[in-house]
């Protein structure tokens, strides 16, 4: 398509349509449609979360019902992918398990994203004494035993549970959704450190200053100018933290904190199968390769998602 | 003499240098602009020519309040820039825009070019949705565009076109006056004078007070009508274009005006060569800040700070041999 850039003769009343046009995000979500990879990951993802949240309600066998006789037992017609220590069906464990470890990814991370982003985005931004403390506060945060941290926000909190009753008629129990909070609190500083310098690397740029001299607001500029231009590294360092999540989740819930039984998670059922992995393998054969298969596929998305938000990847 | 539309008096922009982790001090000072006054007429194109590191570029995004000075009135259409702050100095933003040099560096590269504009147009107006597109196809053909362009991104365009992108996103807000940073510096040869020609239109066009950063006299001699040579802070000389060009009052000027090359190679001209750098703006020499590299210094010059001063009516340079070395000015 020649550019008419030196065609003197062109006035605006001439019938012109502009090459079609489209935003980033519609943009983005065409070159995202491309990438077969990214397409499959994001159907995978999606087949899984229907299969954990509606899974555990369909399937004849319950996660909790025990079978002391039975036993753990290799895979079967009647349990699938076998059972555990206690002779509770490991297929129904597997799908409530992914319930909550979902859940935590997905509530969890996006407080850190939230937090990280925006504390990151102004510190860098507005620079000077306020970045000076703010990034303290995230120095003094690094520093503290995040477990004693997250054990504190938990015990600090417990207290409102009763006004939360009415989430667990939705199936959420008070203290996971505390959970899932404590520790989006404590994985936002590695995201506010790298959004900080991505601004501030940002700022000195020259259409930053042409925003500024347009007299945009400074909420503007950050969201308009700053934030989709640091995408990338935010998308990908989301990617990372998801499976820090999920672990996170896990060490709580071993410590007592987190999901208890026989609620479970995939952390949990990871944990417990590599206990006796020797003996029976399948227990932890499953819950791991669920875990690495989503794992996979958030990556595989994330990196769709990047490359489908850089403009400069070429139109076709 | 109408009304001036901007003036500087005495500007100084300062950076302080500071060491230490927690207790931080200050070790000295860059002196970046160093008292500089300048008036400039509504319509005008002047000409800011100097060296790297001469501080053109910080005076420009000083006069913008992109950087805010640190003495010194900033007056235009009557207010002081220098002592707005928040909102009064986001509403006047729109009488001062900025070209800025590197065009791949001045445009949102997620930003779609109808993206740029708009937001320009609609930053400090109301415009209907309706007629958003039209006015932004006018300030594309403004510039030679096509509006066929307007949904590319800033990638899919040359350098030269993105220079223009950057021009009509200038107009857009109907400024007073316009700041070019050096704006084609980083373009080709052959697209350069497109880009001058295409400023120098506009101006006269639309009235439009332009100030010209280059470091390329031959380019300013062409665009200005007045200009103004700045050395480590300092304006030392301020004239009409082709009279500075012509006849240099000062030291600097005159070496600077050598080394424009002739494109005649059986015209030669007796060529001021400058010995050593620039000294650093950190720690300016005392007395002239050109008399360690000037040719004509002599003791008075480390001893006596030289001032702005006519030479005749429209040429003046700051030199305390300026009468010395040019002879009697000619009376006009």
């Amino acid at each position: 398509m020649p550019l008419a850039a030196e065609v003197p003769n062109l006035t605006p009343s001439d019938e012109i349509v502009p090459d079609k046009g489209t935003s980033l995000w519609l943009d983005a979500w065409h070159r995202l449609a491309r990438n077969k990879l990214a397409v499959a990951s994001a159907v995978f993802l999606f087949l899984l979360a229907i299969a954990c949240f509606i899974g555990p309600m369909v399937v004849k066998n319950t996660y909790y019902a025990q079978n002391l006789e039975l036993g753990p037992t290799p895979p079967s017609a009647s349990h699938w992918l076998g059972t555990d220590k206690l002779g509770r069906d490991q297929f129904a464990r597997l799908l409530i398990g992914g319930r909550v470890s979902l859940m935590v990814a997905l509530c969890a991370t996006f407080v850190s994203l939230t937090i990280g982003v925006f504390w990151g985005a102004i510190a860098g931004f507005v620079g000077g004494k306020l970045d000076g403390i703010m990034m303290r506060i995230v120095d003094i945060l690094y520093s503290l035993p995040f477990t004693i941290f997250v054990i504190l926000l938990m015990v600090f909190f417990r207290d409102l549970e009763a006004q939360f009753r009415w989430l667990d008629r939705f199936g959420i129990p008070f203290n996971l959704l505390l959970l899932f909070g404590a520790i989006g609190v404590v994985e936002w500083l590695t995201m506010a450190r790298i959004v900080r310098g991505q601004v501030m690397s940002l700022r000195k740029q020259e259409f930053i200053e042409a925003a500024q001299a347009l007299g945009l607001r400074r909420r503007r500029i950050i969201f308009r100018h700053m934030i989709p231009n640091i995408l990338g590294p935010i998308i990908v360092y989301t990617t990372l933290t998801i499976p820090a999540v999920m672990l996170l989740e896990a060490f709580l819930s071993f410590l007592g904190l987190g999901v208890q039984p026989p609620m479970s998670s995939w952390g949990l059922l990871i944990k417990e199968g590599a206990e006796v992995m020797e003996e029976y393998p399948w227990l932890l054969l499953y819950p791991g390769a669920a875990l690495a298969a989503t794992l996979f596929a958030l990556n595989f998305l994330g990196d769709g998602l990047r490359d489908a938000l850089d403009v400069r990847a070429s139109k076709d | 003499m109408p009304a001036p539309l901007l003036q500087l008096i005495d500007v100084k922009t300062h950076f302080p240098v500071e060491r230490g982790l927690i207790f931080r001090r200050r070790i000295g000072t860059v002196r970046a602009v160093d008292g500089v006054s300048l008036t400039l007429n509504p319509g005008e194109i002047v000409g800011l020519v100097g060296e790297s590191g001469c501080g053109k570029s910080t005076l420009g995004r000083t006069i913008l309040q992109l950087v805010r000075p640190t003495e010194g009135s900033i007056i235009l259409g009557g207010r002081n820039l220098a002592g707005l702050n928040g909102r009064d100095l986001r509403k006047t933003r729109a009488d001062v825009q900025m070209i800025f040099q590197d065009p791949y560096a001045s445009l949102n590269p997620r930003m779609t070019v109808f993206d740029v504009l708009a937001e320009a147009l609609l930053t400090h107006r109301c415009i209907p949705k309706s007629e958003l597109y039209s006015r932004v196809s006018e300030l594309m053909a403004k510039v030679g565009l096509s509006p066929k362009a307007l949904r590319k991104y800033p990638h899919e365009f040359s350098g030269g076109q993105r220079q223009r992108i950057a021009i009509a996103r200038a107009l857009a807000v109907e400024p007073k006056l316009i700041v070019a940073d050096e704006p084609v510096s980083a373009l080709d040869v052959s697209i350069q004078a497109q880009i001058i020609n295409l400023l120098g239109k506009l101006s006269r066009e639309m009235g439009l007070t332009l100030i010209f950063i280059s470091h390329d006299l031959s380019v300013v001699k062409h665009i200005s009508d007045r200009i103004a040579v700045m050395y480590l802070g300092r304006i030392v000389e301020l004239g009409p274009a082709t009279q500075v060009i012509e006849r240099p009052l000062h030291p600097y000027t005159k070496s600077l005006v050598s080394a424009v090359p002739i494109p005649d190679p059986t015209r030669r001209r007796e060529r001021i060569v400058l010995s050593g750098d620039p000294p650093s703006p950190l720690n300016p020499p005392g007395g002239c800040p050109f008399h360690p590299r000037c040719p004509w210094a002599i003791a008075d010059c480390a001893k006596i700070v030289p001032q702005l001063e006519k030479f005749d009516s429209a040429q003046e340079a700051a030199c305390i041999r300026m009468k010395e070395l040019n002879g009697p000015a000619a009376s006009s």
